[in-house]
């Protein structure tokens, strides 16, 4: 083709008309092909990471999609939507589905709300009104563990994880994140096991459940005896993403967000099926 | 450029005309995903395809790109195809998308995918075109897990992952070197490699 002919403006637009076309098949075919088995990855992602913070398996990362499947359908685990304000479970099948997605309700105005400036320490703005815990059984049907879905900032990134806590509904069983962005070997030691196992068995309040006597936290350096039974250790060379996690605790935990449901679940115990709508 | 074998496409730029070393390309990439092997090898594996295959079909429309816009079709050919390997990274490499996340979209903006593009696939034909991004991106990818290497032994006391230096944290004797894990490292890094491949071959050196 000669030169003149090919830098014409007709052929410019010729070509660039084509190539728009034939890339942005070649893209939404690839992204439409393998949405589904990326959803299914996530969802498998973050199953696993539930089975994880509860300590239901000795080594979660082997386990295979299917028995993580299984977990989930045959009752051990049970998924509900909460609504935090009041606390209760929510029955409407519009919003409680398994089609329900934290993340998306958070930025949808009809499904969040404003965080309350005690919560501002989070550094997020809105969450979602209803939110997804899930309820662990034993063999006997009885309800042994919530596990709790938390968020906040860190240094870098939003910080995604879960929180088990134990049937007092004071003790954390168990904590994870499950997608950050923080520094790999720094905030990004969040992720670390070590790290993780010092949650196990701290008590998130002094007392009763309120915000008064909220005391899970993060230290700087080793946790003193006084406090020992409610702070960890910070994150050498992460402050920031050590306070992001702390800050996390205090909200999710504070009357503003799980507070109101966590009471109710507590006062209902021992009633039949141990939930808050019986 | 003379006319070149397609041995010489494919093996050159691994140590004599590497991307990094001599042409001192991608060099921002390099530091972002060096702090572990894995992620090196997956961002390697990633960039030495998009560079083979964006180099060959830039190869292939050579003559009908009008050069007014050639560098925006370049681009165009290069993001769409990242955006093909992100999704497929997604669906089936689930774990290391997560602790890749932005820098598998970086691609984009890798030099070193646009400077073959431009340098050698505007020039030659499809095949060798491929087996020149190939090389670049073996030699790519031979920079980077050398940095990962030093970074991931040193910097986290392990390879792929796997403990081989006990951390003292973990109970064990090594205190990981903080600074390994942070970016200015893989710079030093680099900076030292190039020094100890241009003391053998001197002709690299440019003029001052």
């Amino acid at each position: 083709m000669q030169t003149n002919q090919r830098d014409s403006i007709r052929n410019t637009f010729v070509v660039s008309l084509v190539l728009c076309i034939v890339c942005s098949l070649l893209v939404s075919t690839a992204a439409v092909a393998l949405k589904e088995v990326q959803s299914e990855n996530k969802r498998i992602d973050r199953q696993r990471n539930i089975i994880e913070v509860a300590r239901l398996v000795e080594n979660p990362r082997l386990l295979k999609a299917k028995d993580i499947t299984d977990l989930f359908s045959n009752g051990s685990i049970e998924a509900k939507v909460v609504d935090l304000q009041t606390g209760d479970y929510v029955v409407d099948t519009e919003i409680a589905n398994d089609l329900f997605d934290e993340r998306k309700a958070a930025k949808d105005e009809k499904m969040n709300t404003i965080i309350r400036a005690a919560g501002s320490g989070i550094g997020i703005q809105k969450r979602e009104k209803f939110t997804r815990v899930y309820l662990v059984k034993d063999k006997q049907g009885q309800l042994d563990q919530v596990v709790l879905p938390i968020y906040g900032k860190g240094l870098w990134s939003t910080m995604y994880g879960f929180v088990a806590l134990k049937s007092d509904l004071k003790t954390v069983n168990g904590l994870t994140y499950y997608e950050h962005g923080e520094t790999p070997g720094l905030g990004g030691e969040v992720d670390n096991p070590k790290w993780k196992t010092q949650w196990q068995g701290k008590q998130i309040w002094r007392g009763d459940v309120d915000d008064s006597t909220l005391a899970i936290g993060v230290a700087k350096g080793m946790p003193t005896p006084d406090n020992a039974a409610y702070m960890v250790d910070g994150l050498s060379g992460a402050s920031i993403t050590s306070r992001g996690v702390e800050n996390m605790m205090k909200y999710w935990f504070s009357s503003d967000a799980f507070g109101p449901y966590l009471k109710k679940l507590a006062s209902q115990k021992g009633a039949p099926n141990g939930s808050p709508n019986g | 450029m003379a006319a070149q074998t397609a041995k010489e496409a494919l093996l050159q730029p691994i140590i004599n005309n590497n991307p990094i070393t001599l042409q001192v390309l991608g060099v921002c990439s390099a530091l972002a995903v060096t702090t572990q092997l894995s992620t090196a090898l997956v961002m390697s594996i990633a960039v030495t395809l998009v560079t083979a295959f964006s180099s060959a079909s830039i190869a292939a429309i050579r003559n009908f790109i009008p050069n007014s816009i050639r560098m925006i079709v370049q681009m165009v050919v290069i993001a769409s195809l990242v955006i093909v390997v992100d999704q497929i990274l997604k669906a089936y490499f689930f774990q290391i998308s997560k602790t890749m996340s932005v820098f598998v979209g970086l691609i984009i903006t890798n030099c070193i995918v646009m400077g073959r593009a431009e340098a050698y696939a505007m020039k030659n034909n499809p095949w060798m075109s491929f087996l020149d991004g190939i090389g670049n991106g073996l030699g790519y990818s031979a920079v980077l897990m050398l940095v990962a290497f030093f970074r991931e032994l040193f910097g986290s006391g392990s390879l792929f992952g796997y403990p081989i230096l006990q951390k003292v944290t973990d109970g064990g004797f090594y205190t990981p070197n903080g600074l390994l894990l942070l970016s200015p490292s893989a710079f030093f890094l680099i900076g030292i490699l190039i020094w100890i491949v241009r003391t053998f071959k001197p002709e690299q050196i440019e003029e001052a």
